[in-house]
C-alpha cells in the first residue's frame, strides 16, 4: 500500500484559557498566573489519510475538527505529536483565503499563490483559469475591500484549486456562495477525486458527507470517537449529537405493545429506503401486543434530515385505520403517496400510543431513515395522499 | 493529470526553535519574505499621491528642523546635516522597522489564520520596508555628503558595516518579542510609543554626542566610569558608529566621543554579541507563541 498523503501521529493541541483573558498588560499584572487554565482541544489524535481519498472530518462545534485541520495545514503547531504531510497543499479556512484588503484582486491572487507555493511563472499560467472560475472578470483591479463575502470566497476556491495541489484541506466554505457556485465547487472536487487527489472536508452538512466522501472521522471532545464509512460515522454522529440534547430520548415507552420491525417498502417492492423524488412509498411497521390492549394507535413523523424540521405526519385513527382491541402480531402500513420533497437523507419516528390517554406504549424516535434521491427541487407544502391500513396477522 | 507523489513532505514544526534547521527553512522561504515586503510597500504608498517620496521627506524634514534648533540653541555643530542624517537614517530603520514590526502579526492575522508559513517572516518583513526606506533615505545622504564638499574618508568608513549589521540584529530581536507579545497584550504597542520617544532622545542622534560624554566625565558609579551606562543603549553605540563611519573624520574628539577608533569598533563588538544572544532569546519566544496565533487572533 502507498504511503499516506497526511499520517496523524498522536497529535495534541493545548491552548492557555484565561477565565478573563487579559488583553492588556496592566491587566496581566493584576491578574494572577494560576487564573490561565489548559483545554486540551485534540488530545492523541492518531489516523492516516490515504493518497487520493476524501475524508469528511466531523463533530459538534467545539470538538476540535478545526483545530486538526490547521494542525493538518500547518497553520496550528500541535503541542506534541506529528503530522506529515506530502504533496502540496492548498487549504481553505472561513472566509477568503488569505486576502489583504488594500490590493486589487489581481495581486492578491499572485501573493496568495504564492504563499500556496506557486512561481510568478505559474501564477501566470494559471490566472486567466482562476479569473474565468471566480467569474470575476471585471473586478479583478478593484481592491478587495469592495468585494462581498460570496466574492472572496469564489476568489479564494478559484485559487486554490488552481495551485494544482495534491492534498487540499476544505472548511466549511462551500457552505457559502450561491447554489450555483456551489454546485461548481463540488463539480471540481469531483474532479480532483477522480484524478486521485486527496481531500479533507471538514463540514456540518452530513449530507455533504456522505454524498462526496468515502471516508468519515467523527471527533468528539478532541478525541477520535468513530472512523469509518461516512454512513456509520454520520449515523453515530447523529446519535451523539441527539444525545446531548436535553430531552431526547431515542427509545421510551411500557412496552405492553412493540415496534418488532419496520421496513420501508418502495413501489416496485424494493426496501433499500432510497426513493426517487415523487415516489410514493410505504413503512411498514409490524407490531406485537404483548397482552389485551384495547386503544392502540399508532403514527409516525418524517423530519428533513438537514433542518431537523417535519414534514409529514400520520396517525392512524385520524385516518379511519381504527386497531380493535388484540393481543399478538399486526401488521400497520403507512402508504405515502408522491412524496414530494428535496432528495437528501430523512429521519422516521414511528410511535405505539394509546388513544385515549396518548400513554406511549412504544416510540422509536428518528430511528429509521430514508433517502430521497435524483430529482429536482422543489420544496413548498403540498397535499400529500396518505392511506393507511390494518390488517390481522 | 498524474501526480508525482511524494515530491514534497512536510512535517509539523518541533514544538522548540532550533535554530539552524529553523534558519534553512527561512531560506526556503524567502519568495514570501519578498513577496510581503513588496505588498508592504505597495499598501504603503498606493494610496498616496507622493508615493515613495514620503520616505525621503522625512529625513529633510527633520534636517530643516532641527539645523533650525541647533542654531537657535547655538551648538555649533560643523557639518551639521552630514551629522543628523547619518544618525538619523539608522535611528528611522530602527523605529519604523520597530512600529511596523510590533503591529505585524496582528496586521497580517488574514493571513496568519489562514495560511501556513513561517511566522517569522512577519517581523522580518516589517524590517524588510525599513530597510528599503533606509536605502532610498541614504541616496539623500549620499548626495548631501558628496555635494556638500564633505566626501568619505576612510579609515572611519570600515565601522560603517559593523554599526549596520549589529542595527539590524537589534531591530530584528526587538521586532521578534514586540510582535510576538503584542498579539496577547495589545498595549505594548502604546509602550512602545511612548519607549520610542525617550529612547531618541536617549540615543546621540540631534545633539553632539560629544556633550554626553563632556557631561559624564571622569565620575564612576559602582566603580563604572558613568559615561559605560549611557553605552548600555545598544542604539547610542550602534549611532555613534554611523557617525564615526561618515562624520569620523570632522568630529573625533570634538562632536564625537573622545575614543579611538579601535575602542568604539570594541564595544560594537560586545553590543554585536549581546544583540546575536538577545536575539536567540526572542526568536524562542517568538517561536513559542507563534504556534497558537492563528488561535489568539
Amino acid at each position: 500500500m502507498a504511503a499516506p498523503a497526511i499520517s496523524i501521529a498522536e497529535v495534541s493541541k493545548r491552548f492557555r484559557v484565561f477565565r478573563e483573558k487579559p488583553t492588556t498588560l496592566k491587566a496581566r499584572l493584576l491578574t494572577s498566573r494560576s487564573r490561565a487554565e489548559d483545554f486540551w482541544a485534540l488530545r492523541d489524535v492518531t489516523f492516516d489519510i490515504a493518497e487520493g481519498s476524501t475524508l469528511g472530518l466531523i463533530g459538534h462545534n467545539g470538538s476540535g475538527k478545526t483545530t486538526l485541520l490547521k494542525c493538518v495545514a500547518g497553520i496550528l503547531r500541535p503541542s506534541s505529536g506529528v503530522v506529515t504531510q506530502r504533496g502540496r497543499l492548498a487549504a481553505l479556512l472561513e472566509l477568503g483565503a488569505g486576502f489583504h484588503p488594500e490590493l486589487t484582486g489581481r495581486e492578491n491572487v499572485y501573493l496568495n499563490a504564492s504563499f500556496l507555493g506557486l512561481s510568478r511563472k505559474g501564477t501566470d499560467a494559471a490566472y486567466q483559469g482562476i479569473v474565468d472560475f471566480a467569474e470575476l472578470e471585471e473586478f479583478m483591479d478593484n481592491q478587495v475591500k469592495f468585494y462581498s463575502s460570496g466574492m472572496l470566497v469564489r476568489l479564494g476556491f478559484a485559487v486554490a484549486v488552481h495551485v494544482d495541489p495534491e492534498v487540499l484541506l476544505i472548511d466549511e466554505v462551500l457552505a457559502v456562495g450561491d447554489e450555483a457556485f456551489q454546485a461548481k465547487c463540488i463539480d471540481r472536487v469531483r474532479t480532483f477525486q477522480r484524478e486521485g487527489r486527496t481531500i479533507v472536508l471538514v463540514t456540518h452538512a452530513l449530507d455533504t458527507v456522505r454524498e462526496i466522501c468515502d471516508r468519515a472521522v467523527m471527533l468528539h471532545r478532541g478525541q477520535v470517537h468513530a472512523i469509518g464509512s461516512p454512513d456509520d460515522v454520520v449515523r453515530e454522529m447523529r446519535y451523539v449529537l441527539l444525545g446531548q440534547d436535553e430531552g431526547f430520548i431515542p427509545e421510551e415507552g411500557t412496552r405492553e405493545a412493540e415496534i418488532a420491525g419496520v421496513e420501508i417498502v418502495r413501489a416496485n417492492g424494493s426496501s433499500d429506503a432510497h426513493i426517487p423524488r415523487g415516489d410514493p412509498f410505504t413503512i411498514v411497521v409490524d407490531v406485537v401486543a404483548n397482552e389485551p390492549i384495547a386503544d392502540l394507535d399508532a403514527d409516525f413523523q418524517i423530519l428533513d434530515g438537514s433542518t431537523n424540521h417535519p414534514v409529514l405526519y400520520g396517525r392512524a385513527s385520524k385516518a379511519g385505520a381504527v386497531i380493535e382491541r388484540f393481543e399478538g402480531k399486526k401488521r400497520v402500513r403507512f402508504h405515502v403517496g408522491a412524496f414530494p420533497y428535496r432528495t437528501g437523507r430523512y429521519w422516521v419516528t414511528i410511535g405505539l400510543t394509546s388513544r385515549d390517554t396518548g400513554h406511549a406504549y412504544h416510540v422509536q424516535t428518528q430511528r429509521y431513515a430514508l433517502e430521497v434521491v435524483d430529482a429536482p427541487a422543489v420544496q413548498e407544502q403540498q397535499e400529500v395522499p396518505v392511506r393507511i391500513e390494518v390488517e390481522d396477522r | 493529470m498524474t501526480i508525482a507523489a511524494g515530491q514534497v513532505e512536510r512535517t509539523s514544526e518541533p514544538p522548540r526553535l532550533r535554530v539552524v534547521p529553523r534558519l534553512r527553512v527561512l531560506v526556503a522561504h524567502r519568495e514570501i519574505l519578498m513577496n510581503l515586503v513588496r505588498k508592504e510597500l505597495k499598501v504603503k504608498y498606493t494610496a498616496s499621491v507622493l508615493g515613495a517620496i514620503w520616505s525621503l521627506l522625512n529625513p529633510l524634514v527633520y534636517l530643516a528642523v532641527f539645523s533650525f534648533v541647533a542654531r537657535v540653541l547655538g551648538a555649533g555643530i560643523p557639518y551639521f546635516h552630514v551629522y543628523l542624517l547619518s544618525g538619523l537614517l539608522g535611528w528611522n530603520l530602527f523605529s519604523s522597522a520597530l512600529t511596523a514590526g510590533s503591529r505585524s502579526v496582528l496586521d497580517n492575522a488574514n493571513l496568519v489564520k489562514k495560511v501556513a508559513f513561517p511566522r517569522e517572516i512577519l517581523p522580518l518583513s516589517a524590517v524588510g520596508v525599513a530597510l528599503v526606506d533606509f536605502l532610498l533615505q541614504s541616496v539623500v545622504l549620499i548626495l548631501f555628503i558628496l555635494l556638500s564638499g564633505y566626501g568619505f574618508h576612510l579609515p572611519e568608513l570600515v565601522l560603517w558595516p559593523l554599526a549596520f549589521v549589529t542595527l539590524l540584529v537589534v531591530t530584528v530581536a526587538l521586532a521578534m518579542w514586540f510582535a510576538a507579545v503584542n498579539v496577547r497584550y495589545r498595549d505594548v504597542g502604546h509602550l512602545l510609543g511612548i519607549a520610542l520617544l525617550v529612547w531618541f532622545w536617549a540615543t546621540p542622534i540631534v545633539y553632539a554626542s560629544y556633550q554626553v560624554w563632556d557631561l559624564a566625565g571622569d565620575v564612576e558609579w559602582l566603580g563604572i566610569p558613568r559615561f559605560a551606562f549611557y553605552l548600555l543603549n545598544p542604539l547610542a553605540s550602534v549611532v555613534e558608529g554611523f557617525h564615526w563611519a561618515l562624520y569620523g573624520a570632522e568630529g573625533a574628539g570634538t562632536v564625537l566621543f573622545d575614543v579611538s577608533l579601535g575602542w568604539l569598533a570594541g564595544v560594537l563588538g560586545i553590543v554585536l554579541l549581546a544583540s546575536i544572544a538577545l536575539l536567540r532569546f526572542t526568536w524562542g519566544v517568538f517561536f513559542n507563541r507563534s504556534a497558537d496565533f492563528a488561535e489568539e487572533l
